[in-house]
């Protein structure tokens, strides 16, 4: 028979693996977060130009009705943005940043084309857009919705929405209410897409609070219910353009009329259907995808993405492992001993199963109290990076609101609805003065966060990611807005022996913008995938020209560009290391 | 008498003769039927799993290991129920960063084996699924965080789970523990909250989440680890809400806790009042 230890020594023997156990969970909390992949050399490096640049914006963020004063500091947490725009079509770059606060003007920065910019929005009629009775502005998007060669910019506000043409490439006309679009939503977000494919650039809003008055408040009651599946937010609104300037909503009749707390919205092909499609990243809810049913509808497809309730905060899209797809990544809220809901990188997977499935693991999972992200290839290596924003609120250093709101989130939601019961905020943080985060992209074998190495180090709470090649010279320049605080241009400086090639599209059965136009580019053992965005990310929207990496590889062997038309253009063999002014063809 | 007239009484002698079934059977089948319920509304209704790998992983190691410890500590295969219950706890009461597997295996592992480790007189001191998410949010509270899902903040939810439980709690005879310390929260957190001027309904919310939920009927209320004598027990619930007030006080003020004490006040309560409770308890054994 088996000799048996005593008590004493079985009770000794077992307590070595248990405390091997122990130790081992206090290993890898000091570890470095599970990723197999070596930073190795990044090839490239992110300096802060933003002076230089000539780029003094300061975002200021609302204030609201003194009945809500206790949660303030949470509800006027958002409204920085910026969104690349050509408005003066000379082939640079301009920037837009939205302020928040009653009086402070909007920016609108040219791009001279040395490197500095001149802030025009006064002289071009849209600095001064936050405006009591109008609301304040939370974002803005550019499309050229009369195809005249100029783009036109929408900005969406806690307010009503504002609608401007283009009138000569220097100054703007409100045409709101004549589009139809005099419409009070508490927004975050819009995007363009041609649903319909009549060559026209329809709208889609999202919203966040419901279409309420946050001056002037009637019942306090303006929360969310519901910490995981709140559907009691704003309803987000589909807007056809019919032409001539005029706009009619088509919410209902299309099915997109989600309320449930919109942050942000991006639209592709994702099923290759020849359909533009919409993806939603939800607050306190799952994500949401319409799928395009041939402009005639959009149909609410799980696609994996009922599964997973976090806190939707955006969503970009990108190619993330050169298979040809564009897949998704939407961050989400982390925070050490608290709560890690961690980020989602979705691989587009509709064609075989009619799925995206989340591969975010590792250093991907977990940005912190994530905002704005992009996809992009800083270093022209052929693989995209992304940069997250991140931060939520940066106040005092020594008070965190996160026991706080431990209290709030394991209530029922009758309860927190009511903005009036939330404990108040005082001047206390939450997840803020975090570090933005850069990943390098080194495939099968994971993400690396290279922020530091690159030269990105702010602390500030970073809202909207904005992607654009500034100086036309092939690299990806990165624009941050920051809540409360300075924006920051970090100019790209990829690996000079990497080659590149972007694309400059003009639509003309399409849309002028070209926006919805998907790009594939093959070079040798390389095929990528890019669209021409129409918004994305957190209340931005990227250059237009789709931007590609090419590495080593000195040719591309050709380029498949689907027009939002359906149109299927082919390029053989263009030449790279240069922007290729590509038109659609007539027929 | 038709077989229309029979019909009632029939249903009515099932009813009565499934009900003194009930009664009879062993109340860690009650525990582990009232987990499986929580486990798979969660689950279908709110998708809290976060994954079927954790739960497999989760259970499996929670069983092994009872499998493999009671037989080399007592020469035979214990009852597995208690691992049971302990997995599926963890599942639901354990976030980790990222997709990592690891705290559900080391989570797992720590729980039942603490039962082997930490004993006096043959009894263990703490809940083994108290034991192990305390160890993991003091040992990795920049990987692990405890349950963020909240059954949707959704009344229906609450008042089925709470309802179930209450009936369970009955029928094995910890009632008065979850009443006890259920009153105790709401009076000393009501008092709290007015000593230091704050509104009480936030301060009184958390006691409808579901982490309170799972501490109500799993933890406080686990059979091994209460003391004996339902005074004592009432006594020990009282005192376990008293240490939850001061660190709940404590975080109110600021001071510098480990994260696991704002995260999980109640776990972090029970984890350093019930274990010398039942020592106190063993020792007057005598």
């Amino acid at each position: 028979m088996l000799h048996r230890p005593r008590p004493v020594a079985r009770r000794l023997i077992i307590a070595v693996p248990f405390l091997a156990a122990l130790l081992l969970a206090m290993r890898y909390d000091r570890g470095p977060t599970g990723s197999a992949a070596d930073a190795g050399r990044p090839g490239f490096t992110l300096r802060d130009a933003t002076a230089e640049a000539g780029i003094r914006f300061v975002h200021q963020r609302p204030t609201f009705d003194p009945k809500i004063s206790g949660v303030e500091p949470h509800v006027a947490a958002l409204g920085a943005s910026v969104s690349v725009t050509d408005f003066d079509s000379d082939g640079w770059p301009d920037l837009y940043f939205t302020n928040s606060r009653f009086g402070a003007p909007n920016a609108l920065y040219r791009n001279r084309g040395d490197g500095t910019f001149a802030d025009v929005a006064v002289s071009a009629g849209l600095a001064d857009l936050n405006r009591p009775g109008d609301g304040v502005s939370m974002g803005a998007v550019w499309g050229d919705i009369d195809n005249d060669g100029r783009e036109d910019v929408l900005v969406y506000r806690y307010g009503t929405l504002a609608l401007f043409r283009n009138v000569d490439g220097h100054r703007f006309e409100d045409i709101t209410a004549q589009a139809g679009l005099r419409r009070w939503m508490n927004s975050n977000s819009a995007i363009w897409l041609d649903y319909d494919r009549d060559g026209l650039l329809d709208l889609y809003v999202t919203a966040y609070f419901r279409d309420i008055d946050l001056w002037h408040l009637t019942s306090t009651r303006i929360m969310h219910d519901s910490f995981e599946f709140a559907s009691n937010g704003g309803k987000n609104l589909l807007f056809r353009n019919l032409g001539g300037g005029r706009f009619a909503d088509v919410t209902d009749k299309l099915g997109v009329g989600s309320t449930r707390w919109a942050l942000a919205a991006a639209s592709a092909d994702f099923n290759g259907d020849g359909w533009p499609d919409i993806y939603l990243a939800n607050d306190y809810g799952p994500e949401e995808l319409y799928l395009n049913d041939q402009g005639k509808r959009f149909v609410l497809t799980a696609a994996g993405l009922e599964s997973e309730s976090k806190s939707g905060m955006s969503v970009t899209l990108g190619d993330a492992f050169n298979r040809g797809r564009l897949d998704a990544f939407v961050t989400n809220i982390s925070e050490r001993g608290y709560l890690f809901q961690n980020n989602n990188l979705r691989l587009n997977q509709m064609n075989e199963g009619g799925r995206f499935r989340n591969v975010a693991e590792g250093p991907i999972a977990d940005a912190g109290w994530a905002w704005g992200a992009q996809f992009g290839d800083l270093n022209n290596d052929g693989a995209n990076e992304l940069f997250v924003a991140n931060g939520f609120i940066s106040a005092d250093k020594d008070k965190s609101y996160w026991y706080a709101m431990s209290k709030v989130a394991g209530a029922n939601g009758q309860f927190f609805e009511d903005a009036a019961r939330w404990p108040p905020f005082g001047n206390a943080s939450l997840s803020g003065y975090e570090r933005s985060r850069v990943y390098i992209n080194r495939g099968a074998a994971g993400w690396v966060d290279v922020a530091a190495r690159v030269g990105v180090t702010d602390l500030y709470d970073g809202r909207a990611v904005a992607l654009a090649d500034l100086t036309n010279r092939g690299a990806v320049d990165v624009i941050v807005a920051n809540q409360n605080q300075p924006a920051v241009l970090y100019r790209d400086a990829p690996d000079s022996a990497n080659h590149w090639i972007a694309f400059h599209l003009i639509g003309t059965r399409s849309n002028r913008s070209a926006i919805g136009a998907e790009v594939v580019i093959e070079s040798g053992d390389l095929r990528q995938r890019r669209v021409v965005d129409g918004g994305s990310g957190f209340a931005s929207q990227n250059d237009r020209r789709p931007h590609f990496g090419l590495g080593q590889r000195e040719w591309v062997d050709r380029v498949v560009i689907h027009w939002p038309s359906g149109a299927k253009q082919i390029l053989a063999r263009p030449e790279i290391d240069r922007i290729v002014t590509v038109k659609e063809p007539d027929r | 008498m038709s077989d229309a007239m029979h019909a009632p009484l029939v249903a009515q002698n099932i009813a009565v003769r499934s009900w003194q079934r009930a009664r009879t059977l062993d109340s860690r089948y009650l525990i582990a039927f009232l987990i499986t319920l929580v486990l798979v509304v969660a689950q279908l209704r709110y998708h809290m799993v976060g994954g079927y790998s954790r739960l497999a992983l989760a259970l499996g190691v929670c069983v092994a290991t009872e499998l493999v410890l009671s037989w080399f500590d007592r020469g035979k295969v214990a009852n597995l129920l208690s691992a049971y219950v302990s997995g599926i706890s963890l599942t639901l009461l354990t976030k980790p960063q990222g997709g990592a597997l690891w705290p559900f295996v080391l989570g797992g592992f720590l729980a039942i084996s603490s039962k082997y480790v930490v004993q006096y007189r043959g009894n263990h001191l703490w809940n083994p699924t108290n034991f192990a998410i305390c160890a993991l949010l003091l040992a990795a509270p920049s990987r692990v965080s405890v349950l963020s899902h909240q059954f949707g903040n959704d009344l229906t939810t609450n008042i089925v789970i709470w309802a179930f439980g209450l009936v369970i709690a009955a029928r094995v005879g910890v009632l008065h523990i979850t009443l006890t310390y259920l009153v105790s929260f709401l009076v000393l957190n009501g008092i709290r909250a007015a000593a230091l001027g704050q509104a009480v309904l936030p301060e009184l919310a958390p006691i409808t989440g579901p982490m309170y939920q799972l501490f109500l009927f799993f933890m406080i209320t686990d059979p091994r680890t209460v003391v004996r004598g339902r005074q004592r027990q009432i006594a020990v619930a009282v005192t376990i809400a008293v240490a939850e007030m001061l660190i709940r006080l404590g975080s109110d003020q600021g001071w510098p806790f480990p994260t696991a004490f704002n995260a999980a006040p109640p776990l972090m309560a029970l984890a350093l009042v019930g274990p010398v409770a039942k020592w106190i308890d063993l020792r007057r054994q005598r």
